[in-house]
Order: C-alpha cells, then sequence, then structure tokens
C-alpha cells in the first residue's frame, strides 16, 4: 500500500448543528408527534461508517434525466406549465464545492398534483409530466435541471393548510453523515410564512437558506426563468489528535 | 469586533414527505422513466461472504406501521472494506454496492434488504466495531433523516467489545439495535421511533 493510500484524507464530520437543523417533535406539523422521538440522540465521533458513501457515475444518468419538461413527455410533447431552469451548486460548510454528488428531485405539476397511488387530490394530471429527476454534480460542485414551477397543493393538516410551490431533493455527499433530504421553496410567494412545514425552521435565516432567488441573467428570453438554490453539506474536520489513546 | 467564522451553514432538513418514492423509487410508484430504482440491488454477482436477508417495520409512537418511510442502509462488504471512493484500505469487493434502498410495503409497511454480513470496521483509535449497519430513516412526519445502527443478536462477543455499544448508559436500551435472527441467514430489525421501546437513534 502506497503511503497516500495510508493517509486518512481528512478528520471526521463537524457535528451537525442542531440548534440551526429542525427539531423532531414540531407540534404544528401533526405527523411529527407520533413520529419524533422522545429519547435524546445518541452523540458518537463518526467513523468509516458514515465518512464513507455510495459512488454514483455519471453513466447512471439519461439524457434527459435532468429535464423534467421532456422526460415523461409523449414524442413532441412537453409538460404544461412554467418553464423555469433550476440551478446551483453543492457546498461544503468550508465552501468548496462538493463534485461527484447526486442529486434527486421530486415534485408536483403546475396544478399541485403529484403522480403517485396515494395522491388524490383533485387537480389534474398532466399526462406529460412525471415530476421527478436527477443529476450529478461537476467538478466544482454545480448542477442544473429543467422543470415546470409546481402549484401549491392543500393537505390534511390543519384546516385550511396549503404548501407552498416547492421542489423536494435528496442529496448524496462524499459520506452517509452527509445525507439530507429538504425542500426547495420560490423567493416572494406567500404561503411561506403560512406553513406548519416551513415552520418547523427556527430562524428566517434558515426559512431564507430553502428559497430559491429568480435569477433574470441566468433567465432565457422566450423560454425559460431561472431559479438558483444552493445547497450546503456537513464539512470534514482536519485530522489533529485523531489517533490519541482514549479515542473521544 | 474579533473576525468573523466564515463558514456556511448546513442547509436545513425538511421532511421527505408522503410521496419520497416518485423521487427516489419512482419506479415503485409506477413512475418508469429510470431503468429500475436505485438501491434495489445490493449484489451485481457473486459476492464474498454470508448472504443474508434483513426486514422490518417502521413503528409509530401508538405502535402503528409506517406505510409511507424510506429506509436506506450503508455498510462495507464481508471483509470490512466500502465501495466508496474514499476507501484507503484496500478494494472492495466489486459484486457488491455497499447501498440499499428500500420503500416500505404500501399495505404492511415491512421494508427488506437482500445483503451480506458485514465484516469489523476500525474505530479511529484502532480498536475494532462490531459488525454493523448504518440506517437512515426518512418519512412524511420526520423533520431530519433519523440515523442508527443494524448490530446483529449473533455477534455478543464482538458486540461486549465495541466502542459505541460499550459507552451506552441504557444497556437495556442495546437490544433496540440487535437484529434478531428469524432463521438461516435472516434477520429482523423493527424500528420503534417513539416510546418505552424506542429505538436508540444517533447525533453522528
Amino acid at each position: 500500500m502506497s503511503p497516500a493510500k495510508t493517509t486518512p484524507p481528512s478528520g471526521g464530520f463537524i457535528p451537525r448543528d442542531r440548534d440551526w437543523q429542525p427539531d423532531a417533535l414540531t407540534p404544528g406539523y401533526k405527523t411529527s408527534i407520533k413520529r419524533s422521538p422522545q429519547a435524546a440522540l445518541l452523540s458518537f465521533p463518526s467513523s468509516l461508517s458514515e465518512e464513507t458513501s455510495p459512488v454514483f457515475g455519471h453513466g447512471l444518468l439519461g439524457a434527459l434525466d435532468s429535464d423534467l419538461i421532456h422526460n415523461y413527455a409523449q414524442p413532441g410533447e412537453s409538460a404544461i406549465g412554467p418553464r423555469i431552469i433550476v440551478y446551483g451548486r453543492v457546498l461544503d460548510e468550508m465552501g468548496r464545492g462538493v463534485p461527484g454528488a447526486l442529486l434527486e428531485f421530486w415534485q408536483a405539476n403546475a396544478g399541485g398534483r403529484y403522480r403517485h397511488k396515494k395522491e388524490s387530490y383533485l387537480a389534474a394530471l398532466d399526462p406529460n409530466f412525471g415530476g421527478c429527476g436527477r443529476t450529478i454534480t461537476a467538478e466544482d460542485g454545480s448542477y442544473e435541471f429543467r422543470t415546470i414551477q409546481p402549484g401549491p397543493y392543500p393537505w390534511p393538516n390543519g384546516m385550511n393548510d396549503w404548501r407552498p410551490a416547492h421542489i423536494h431533493f435528496s442529496v448524496f455527499g462524499h459520506g452517509f453523515a452527509q445525507r439530507l433530504i429538504t425542500q426547495m421553496y420560490f423567493e416572494g410567494d406567500p404561503h411561506i410564512p403560512l406553513c406548519p412545514i416551513v415552520g418547523i425552521l427556527k430562524s428566517q435565516d434558515a426559512v431564507d437558506a430553502l428559497t430559491a432567488v429568480l435569477d433574470m441573467h441566468r433567465t432565457v428570453p422566450m423560454d425559460s426563468r431561472a431559479y438558483k438554490f444552493d445547497i450546503v453539506l456537513r464539512g470534514r474536520r482536519q485530522t489533529y489528535f485523531e489517533n490519541r489513546e482514549d479515542g473521544m | 469586533m474579533v473576525q468573523k467564522l466564515d463558514y456556511l451553514r448546513e442547509s436545513p432538513s425538511q421532511t421527505a414527505g408522503p410521496y419520497v418514492h416518485i423521487g427516489c423509487t419512482p419506479n415503485f410508484t409506477g413512475i418508469d422513466i429510470y431503468s429500475g430504482d436505485l438501491g434495489t440491488v445490493m449484489k451485481t454477482g457473486p459476492v464474498q461472504g454470508k448472504e443474508i436477508v434483513i426486514k422490518g417495520i417502521v413503528f409509530d409512537g401508538t405502535g402503528t406501521p409506517l406505510r409511507d418511510a424510506m429506509i436506506e442502509i450503508w455498510q462495507p462488504d464481508a471483509a470490512g472494506l466500502f465501495a466508496s471512493a474514499n476507501e484507503t484500505r484496500g478494494a472492495a469487493d466489486p459484486n457488491f454496492t455497499g447501498w440499499g434502498r428500500s420503500p416500505g410495503d404500501m399495505t404492511t409497511g415491512e421494508f427488506t434488504f437482500d445483503t451480506v454480513k458485514p465484516g469489523a470496521v476500525p474505530w479511529a483509535d484502532g480498536r475494532t466495531q462490531a459488525p454493523h449497519i448504518t440506517a437512515w430513516i426518512v418519512a412524511r412526519g420526520i423533520n431530519i433523516g433519523l440515523h442508527t445502527r443494524i448490530y446483529f443478536e449473533d455477534e455478543a462477543e464482538a458486540n461486549a467489545a465495541d466502542p459505541i455499544l460499550s459507552r451506552i448508559e441504557h444497556q437495556n436500551r442495546i437490544q433496540t439495535l440487535l437484529a434478531k435472527r428469524e432463521g438461516d441467514g435472516v434477520y429482523r430489525f423493527d424500528i420503534h421511533l417513539q416510546g418505552p421501546t424506542e429505538t436508540i437513534f444517533f447525533d453522528i
């Protein structure tokens, strides 16, 4: 084994800031009441089990995987709704781009209807819209995909609760400790401050961190508007003291 | 005013919601854009080591099975090596991905992983961790993914020496992390989100 192979690339993951991340129990979002652990989380420094993660090569991707306007459409057809580009970078807490990160995204159609067996909202399905896509970040951590802007939809929480327009994101970094699922919202949506799921976030800064901004510079005239959405994953420490005797 | 630390903040988590399958296991819900669902096949050829099946159900605080959860596992091969870009100790079994993803059955909630028994992995100080699988649970009502570990009840000696299991104050809760033998190569690992039999979840 070469010396490079025996030297750990860096230290463990920086602990998650639980004062910033949402709590498990958030009664305004009713389903969390019986799905939240009551015991404290058990804290341990990450080990190889959390510092490694599966690799997804670009060969995984089909030609239309990042084009939701066309990836479920009949030939010559396209999904109905406001055409948008969503782009940004996946970064770590040090601001370094995260290359090779698999992003999966899913959303409702322009009328707020999901293509799912358990969804029963009366808004119509779009026969040319499936609602899922995926991509892998480039060397600098950048990504982009095309879709239609999803509509708000009602959900059985309070008597008149509506989700803001949103796109769900699932993100893989380089360590399983970075695994993250979140949601992207759209600048200026008046449903954002009304939503109990947004309401689990602990500060306006946290809400803003999940709100994509309209970018007219990246907007393609007569074609698609553009929204920028950066995603930040946990970073890793340096290795000092990693091998000290007591191990903690 | 002292200097500022200029770290970025991790993106806040949000629930995966009830329709996580559309994005992560689309074929499972009838959307056939991709050729198959990622994570359903962990063995891409003949694998080294003991082949096992892990089954389980995620229960909420009322004892009701979750029928809309998504469970992911991440583990080393039988030799304790990860199929990861940052595995520096050697080459992992080329026919084993180490990563699995399972939606619970839409009626019963039961998830299944067709995998191999993991080998042991070192702790940072060189001690040996007992064989274990990292598990991650997301669902409607879960605001941030829950990390836990699947250990094996038939590895008593290794479990007793495990750096994490041996440090847990509530030793009576350790059994919540042990997969129970149901037959040759078949283990059950039920997950209880809340209540007296609550699974231990990690901040790791």
